[in-house]
């Protein structure tokens, strides 16, 4: 899973976004306020030729609906995040927590939940595409992993371990301060830009997506170590 | 108090148990015929003992005496002493058998004369002769008899025993008193046996019908316990529980009739359930279906928004209503969503440990601006230990939003009061405004859907009108009561009680309803409950 869209995320105002929705006057509406921000929106209304589509376009972040005709966006959403780590940001119509739960778990970074306000989706989109680094060069260590911060990569024994820009994101703000105890809040409001208290599933279910990658038991972490009643923290370098 | 706590235990038990009501009923009416029946028997034995004795003795006097006056006529001497020896002799003549025992009678010869010795066989003494047959003899001059306990003077034990006495007449020394004693001591034997024996048999039998008892009222009651306890798992959720059909008896018919009433009922209850589903599933479709246009609509609405300055004002203001409005629309459509949410049962609880205070804290300064804009003060009073209880914060901060926006709407810029107060087993929050409160019956209707306080008053918030409603079943999710209480003139009070930890059963609230200063509340106790029924009925009315 190699990050070959990391090089485009510097271009902040001209993102590429593909938006894979059904409904033709939601998609072309999202379209017109993503133009309007300066984004290179490209539509696609068909789940089956979602993931073509996303290989020729070659986005810098999804929006994608999780009810589509065809194929399920779940499914598109495992498909891409098997091939990339391009943040995924799903248009739900439901707050319910297992739809939000499931699409977290198949790869999505973030969701809107409809109807949802232009500005809350360019903000959030932002945050998804503004990358944390800042070019100088920075290297932490954590437990048994070394982590490039620039070159967006991670190392256990020369191994690349391929994690998502979201993923990264969040092992480095843990990594880069090991004794301190991260609330899900905080996280949220680093990783994910979320100013105002949000759905700390989005922290629960990252979290168990990168001890997955990661830990070498992700049943019993050591390196990203859950703080009972508080959150989380890197564990002992 | 052991002896009352005993006598309850049996009392207990004595309701709950069948076998042991019909156990103890065959046992005690059982016990109470064999008695009854006992003495009868024993009665009718006993009489026909001694009458057969009875009859045999007075043939046997009769003879003897009969002999007695014979030999004192025929001797017809007057000298004393030969006299004196036909007493004698007429007593060796009458009582056989000399001295050994057991004799079948004894003679006692007696005179209220002087002149004549008393002779007896045996040992038997005077007192053996009851007064009053001795006075039927010796004075009415008749043969009599009667029974009588035989008493003898060698120290043996008095018997029972049965007397006949007759006069004889000595001449010239006029009037002797024969009397036959006749020991009854073999008829007591017989009837000592008979008895033993009744009660013997009486106790087996009361045993035996206790047992019979315990026997019958297991065939019935088994089955009935086993009917009871499939029933039990039935109402317990298990709907695929049937009895076992035996026989064609009346148990046979209960369980065939219980297969049919749990058959339909699953049938019933798989139709709601699916209807549920359907509902749900409906509920969820027409969430999507309208979102994705409203979200379209919203998109548009906020580009044109954005725009506006660019209209004409006319155009521009046409923008901003429309902008307004889409925020009504969409704060409907959630609760509705919501509502429907809950009518279809599909609403669930996220329940976290946490501290109302800070709940209450949180919500008054996310709507600080509403609060700035009323002019409206709040003033917390809040309990100095940490109001803990488990719930779900979203839905306790939905409910506390509405309170207070509710309070905010109505509280006409005066002060509104927020107290938190907990017990044992619950947590309370009351919010009260000052404003023009609640007319009477009013309280019973602020939970229902879409109900406005004055048609004709504006809403200056926008509620949606189903704010309290939502409010109502995010208590009830939790186990919890919402309840209203208003007086005209005298502002409103909402009471939210919850209980510490979900599941228990709340019975009171830490705070009252009604408040302490309020002037007319006396008079209008307009309350309204919401939640489970409870004992807390005084202080609640109808159910919203």
């Amino acid at each position: 899973m190699p990050d070959r869209h990391g090089r485009c995320d510097h271009d902040l105002m001209k993102g590429r976004i593909l938006v894979v929705d059904d409904d033709a006057a939601l998609s072309e509406m999202l379209g017109i306020v993503l133009r309007g921000e300066g984004f290179e929106p490209h539509l696609c209304g068909d789940g089956e030729r979602a993931v073509a589509a996303f290989r020729e376009f070659n986005p810098d972040l999804v929006l994608l609906d999780l009810m589509l005709p065809g194929k399920d966006g779940i499914e598109i959403c495992r498909e891409i995040r098997a091939e990339s780590g391009v943040p995924i940001v799903m248009l739900t119509a439901k707050g319910d927590t297992v739809d939000v739960v499931l699409g977290l778990e198949s790869g999505a970074d973030d969701y809107v939940v409809k109807p949802f306000k232009p500005k809350e989706l360019v903000a959030r989109v932002r945050a998804r595409m503004r990358r944390t680094d800042e070019g100088h060069p920075e290297s932490l260590e954590i437990a048994d992993l070394r982590i490039d911060v620039p070159g967006h990569t991670v190392k256990r024994d020369e191994e690349m371990i391929a994690l998502t820009p979201l993923e990264f994101d969040l092992l480095v703000a843990l990594a880069r301060k090991p004794w301190q105890v991260f609330t899900r809040e905080t996280l949220l409001e680093q990783v994910w830009g979320y100013r105002h208290a949000a759905d700390t599933r989005l922290v629960n279910v990252h979290v168990q997506r990168l001890r997955s990658k990661i830990e070498a038991d992700p049943e019993h972490p050591q390196i990203v170590v859950t703080v009972r009643g508080v959150g989380y923290k890197a564990g002992p370098a | 108090m052991p002896f009352g706590n005993a006598a309850s235990r049996v009392r207990a038990r004595w309701r709950s148990s069948l076998y042991l009501r019909v156990v103890a009923t065959t046992l005690a009416l059982s016990i109470l015929v064999v008695v009854v029946l006992g003495q009868i028997l024993v009665g009718r034995i006993t009489s026909g003992l001694l009458d057969a004795k009875q009859r045999a003795s007075l043939v046997e006097a009769q003879a003897g005496i009969n002999r007695a006056q014979a030999l004192i006529t025929a001797s017809g001497e007057d000298n004393l002493d030969k006299k004196q020896n036909l007493v004698d002799q007429v007593v060796v003549e009458l009582a056989p058998g000399g001295q050994g025992t057991p004799r079948l009678y004894d003679v006692l010869l007696l005179s209220s004369s002087a002149s004549l010795l008393q002779r007896g066989s045996s040992t038997v003494t005077e007192a053996s002769v009851p007064a009053a047959l001795r006075e039927a003899v010796a004075v009415d001059g008749v043969q009599a008899s009667t029974f009588t306990e035989i008493t003898y003077s060698d120290g043996r034990t008095p018997v029972p025993g049965f007397a006949v006495g007759a006069p004889l007449t000595v001449p010239g020394l006029g009037i002797a008193e024969l009397y036959y004693l006749f020991p009854l001591t073999q008829e007591q034997q017989t009837l000592d046996l008979v008895r033993r024996t009744l009660l013997f048999a009486g106790l087996v039998l009361v045993l035996l019908l206790g047992w019979i008892s315990w026997f019958v009222t297991r065939q019935v009651v088994d089955p009935v316990r086993y009917a009871a306890s499939i029933a039990e798992e039935f109402s317990a959720g298990h709907l695929s529980e049937r009895m076992k059909v035996k026989g064609e008896d009346d148990l046979a018919r209960l369980a065939k009739s219980f297969n049919d009433m749990a058959a339909s009922l699953e049938v019933k209850i798989g139709q709601l359930e699916d209807l549920s589903r359907v509902q749900r599933r409906f509920v969820s479709d027409v969430s999507h279906e309208l979102r994705t246009p409203l979200t379209t609509v919203r998109m548009a609405a906020d580009v044109l928004h954005e725009s506006r300055a660019d209209f004409d004002p006319a155009t521009a203001r046409s923008a901003e209503l429309l902008q307004t409005q889409l925020d009504r629309f969409e704060a409907l459509l959630a609760d509705l969503l919501e509502i429907s949410r809950f009518d279809a049962g599909a609403a669930t609880l996220d329940a976290v440990e946490g501290d109302l205070r800070d709940a209450v804290t949180s919500v008054v300064e996310g709507l600080d601006p509403l609060v700035e804009r009323s002019h409206s003060e709040i003033r917390l009073r809040f309990s100095t230990e940490p109001a803990s209880a488990e719930f779900d914060p979203r839905r306790v901060d939905r409910i506390l939003r509405n309170l207070l926006a509710n309070a905010i709407e109505h509280g006409e810029g005066r002060p509104i009061d927020i107290s938190v107060a907990c017990s044992d087993d619950a947590v309370a929050i009351v919010v009260r405004d000052h404003g023009a409160g609640l007319r009477p019956g009013e309280s019973s209707l602020v939970f229902n859907r879409f109900w406005r306080a004055d048609p004709s008053r504006v809403r200056s918030i926008g509620g949606t009108g189903l704010g309290l409603p939502i409010a109502l079943e995010d208590a009830r999710l939790h186990g919890g009561w919402l309840q209203a209480w208003g007086s005209p003139g005298d502002g409103a009070s909402f009471r939210l009680t919850l209980p510490r930890s979900l599941g228990i059963e709340i019975t009171s609230s830490p705070l009252p309803l009604e408040p302490a200063d309020a002037s007319t509340g006396r008079r209008m106790p307009l309350s309204v409950g919401a939640g489970r029924p409870s004992r807390d009925r005084d202080r609640r009315g109808t159910d919203a």
